[in-house]
């Protein structure tokens, strides 16, 4: 796809729906530690979902009732101002359902209890800012602190920034389609429904920007390969080419992870400037593949291959509206001549769009992505017989509808993937309604199909789920 | 002393509107052509010093009594007066959009929109805004943005259609009437601050359905500023109160209307 992830229907991807965080310790054989992120905590799972679905109807129930009035500070908050401190976040209930029967996976796509904090201190040398979820996970029974962001940030000198830490990295044109950033996504997150917040996962980098006349460069240095919390059989059924079918939990795939500090780093750099508000950017990016891109027969593990791209964008006003260009050049190096089928080959990967306001509060946006695999042939000669291939080019094209109503206070949304060369769609219709400046309401569905099994989107179709968010914001 | 005064404020989001053009009326030797008179006004509105900073506060109320409020700091810099200038607007409530950026470069020239971003830090996103319909409501409240960063004297064309012992009353219709909600709207206009101090806006079929007042008018280093005005929407039957405080002129803004701040604000713009 959406960038990172859209190797996945590659067949060399048999390993791509692996599992990730502690089970890959487990189906690793314990060679790697768990990483820190998102340190799982198992409790007695169902008495902190419990504990939390009371906090939140506590919290709630009297806010809805007098939704109007600010909330008088908690001890917390007064705690937190204290230390000069700010203390914000929210507490969310987010419940969703599988609409059709999954042979893999459970009924319920989603439900938890969320509580988040955001601490944020400006001193005088620099400010800090610590954001953490704790949530209540029903689905897979246990409770879960994801740290996602504690970072020190500074403006040493006229010329450069500087931000230490676990940080949320973004940059790019493409709206949901992601070429030259290869900071680490959450599919997962993003595809059962939680808030689009989550489809970034943290860096535990430190990214240093220097602003000079000519140009601005950022450096994001990570010192040990974040990837992406990628597809894992254990919340969504995919395809898994081994069994040449569908699988889920009873079916998730081993990784062999990387986490030797700073051996297995990655390096991003942006050069980039405005001419006459025309956005121009280079890109550079030296690492692994994000979601698995191969596969390790002797572990039996999927793996993550070395990567580097090179890439290009540009970004700005076309006619009424906004448009953007991007391209991307994917260097596999462990298979440069595209002849080894258990390493993804390399690619190109191009993107157009345009965004205008097409009605009073109404905004379309349209894109056109292509995924080009090079040394095509030596692609095909080298799969074996009865796999399912990847065409040369896959075409994928994505529409945003966003209208709001009501003062703005209703905003209906509307994303549509649709590849017309593998004949898949995924939908994404929201709608969030502010009933107050606290209280949010949200209610959502992905929609995939496709006419095989083995497509990108095609693959979860039996994972299309609805889902429906109540968060109070402080 | 009077042409420096009318030349500052930085009421730059405060009401306004303004405009143009008329037959001077002769008869009155104190009275200036209504060029000038929507020239001054749009100065004093919009323009006041070299830059300007101010908290502001929006408290928007629904027809059946439901409130809700907004609050940023917002920074001013002028590219020239009377033209071009840049806007920075740092998000402080409600919660859920607190620190988002919002970064306008307006542009006053025929047929030339602004250049709009917004930062959303949950996702380190610095996403381009493409919506070239200035008349539509600035952050849900009873605002457009045409209120807050201006609207071009020459889009309208003006008439000078009442003069009283403090007030001028212009009365301005646009030129592309298609373009807009309005048929025409007035403005009165202080004739010794130049300050806008009522407008009403003036549907498709002559009805009054929209209205701006200044309701407090201060003096802020020597510049006449606004510092509440108050819109309601006859129609919807809802209005909006915009609060200013910590205003200040002349600060020294820097060149802060770019990428990098975007993502990490200026300290002067955060508190």
């Amino acid at each position: 796809m959406i960038g990172a992830a859209g190797q996945t229907r590659n067949p060399k991807c048999e390993y791509r729906p692996g599992k990730q965080r502690s089970d890959s310790t487990v189906q690793n054989g314990g060679s790697h530690p768990p990483k820190a992120e998102s340190a799982i905590l198992t409790f007695a799972s169902c008495s902190l979902i419990l504990g939390f679905q009371v906090l939140f109807a506590a919290v709630c129930c009297p806010v809805v009732a007098a939704q109007d009035e600010e909330p008088k500070p908690g001890p917390i908050k007064e705690f937190f101002d204290k230390l000069d401190t700010e203390y914000h976040g929210f507490y969310e209930a987010r419940a969703g359902y599988r609409l059709q029967n999954d042979p893999h996976e459970k009924d319920m796509s989603i439900l938890e209890a969320r509580y988040q904090f955001d601490l944020f201190s400006m001193r005088d040398w620099g400010d800090v800012k610590v954001k953490g979820d704790l949530y209540g996970d029903g689905v897979e029974e246990k409770g879960v602190f994801d740290l996602r962001e504690a970072n020190l940030f500074m403006r040493p000198t006229d010329t450069m920034d500087v931000k230490l830490g676990r940080q949320v990295l973004t940059w790019g044109t493409g709206d949901l389609i992601f070429i030259n950033d290869l900071f680490p996504k959450d599919w997962q997150s993003f595809f059962v429904g939680r808030d689009t917040e989550y489809l970034k996962a943290p860096s535990d980098a430190v990214k240093v920007s220097f602003f000079m006349d000519w140009a601005n460069l950022d450096v994001a240095y990570t010192p040990e390969f974040d990837s992406d919390r990628f597809i894992s059989g254990e919340r969504l059924s995919y395809w898994n080419p081994v069994l040449g079918d569908r699988a889920g939990e009873d079916n998730t795939l081993s990784v062999e992870r990387r986490r030797e500090f700073l051996e297995e780093d990655e390096l991003a750099l942006r050069l980039y400037r405005n001419i006459r508000n025309y956005e121009l950017a280079l890109y550079g990016y030296w690492g692994y593949w994000k979601s698995p891109g191969g596969f390790n027969d002797a572990m039996n593990a999927a793996v993550f291959p070395e990567l580097y791209v090179y890439g290009a964008s540009v970004r700005g006003t076309v006619g009424k509206g906004i448009g953007n260009a991007e391209i991307g050049y994917y260097d596999s190096i462990d298979d440069r001549d595209g002849d080894d089928f258990l390493i993804n080959n390399s690619e190109l990967r191009y993107l157009v769009g345009y965004t205008q306001e097409i009605g009073r509060d109404f905004t379309a946006g349209v894109q056109y992505y292509i995924e080009q695999i090079l040394d095509y042939g030596d692609y095909e000669d080298s799969q074996p017989a009865g796999m399912p291939k990847r065409d040369e080019f896959r075409h994928l094209t994505t529409l945003r509808l966003t209208k709001l109503l009501m003062n703005q206070n209703l905003n209906l949304s509307l994303f549509t993937y649709y590849c017309p060369s593998d004949e898949d769609v995924y939908l994404r219709p929201i709608a969030n309604y502010k009933a107050s400046d606290h209280l949010t309401v949200e209610v959502g569905s992905n929609v995939f199909f496709g006419d095989e099994a083995y497509t990108f989107f095609g693959q979860f179709e039996d994972n299309t789920n609805a889902y429906l968010a109540v968060r109070y914001s402080f | 002393m009077l042409r420096k005064t009318s030349f500052v404020v930085l009421s730059a989001f405060v009401v306004f509107g303004l405009f143009l053009v008329a037959g001077v009326s002769a008869a009155d030797s104190d009275v200036p052509d209504v060029q000038t008179i929507v020239n001054k006004a749009n100065i004093v509105a919009y323009y006041q010093g070299d830059d300007g900073k101010a908290t502001v506060k929006m408290t928007i109320t629904n027809k059946a009594g439901q409130t809700r409020e907004r609050e940023f700091i917002i920074l001013r810099k002028d590219v020239a007066d009377g033209g071009d200038q840049n806007y920075f607007v740092y998000f402080q409530r409600p919660s859920d959009v607190r620190r988002m950026v919002y970064l306008v470069q307006k542009h006053t020239g025929e047929g030339k929109d602004d250049d709009r971003w917004l930062y959303l830090p949950a996702l380190d996103l610095v996403k381009r805004i493409a919506a070239s319909d200035k008349r539509t409501s600035f952050v849900g409240s009873d605002f457009v943005y045409e209120d807050v960063s201006g609207r071009g004297l020459d889009l309208d064309t003006h008439e000078l259609v009442e003069t009283t012992d403090t007030l001028f009353v212009v009365k301005n219709v646009p030129k592309k009437p298609e373009e807009v909600e309005f048929s025409y709207y007035t403005v009165a206009i202080d004739r010794k601050t130049y300050v806008p101090m009522k407008m009403e806006f003036y549907d498709k079929q002559g009805q009054l359905y929209r209205i701006i007042e200044s309701k407090d008018v201060r003096v802020i280093q020597e510049f006449p500023t606004v510092t509440k005005s108050l819109v309601k929407d006859l129609k919807t039957g809802g209005q909006t109160e915009m609060e200013f405080t910590d205003i200040r002129y002349n600060v020294g803004i820097g060149d802060i209307f770019e990428e990098r701040y975007l993502r990490r604000p200026p300290r002067e713009a955060m508190r």
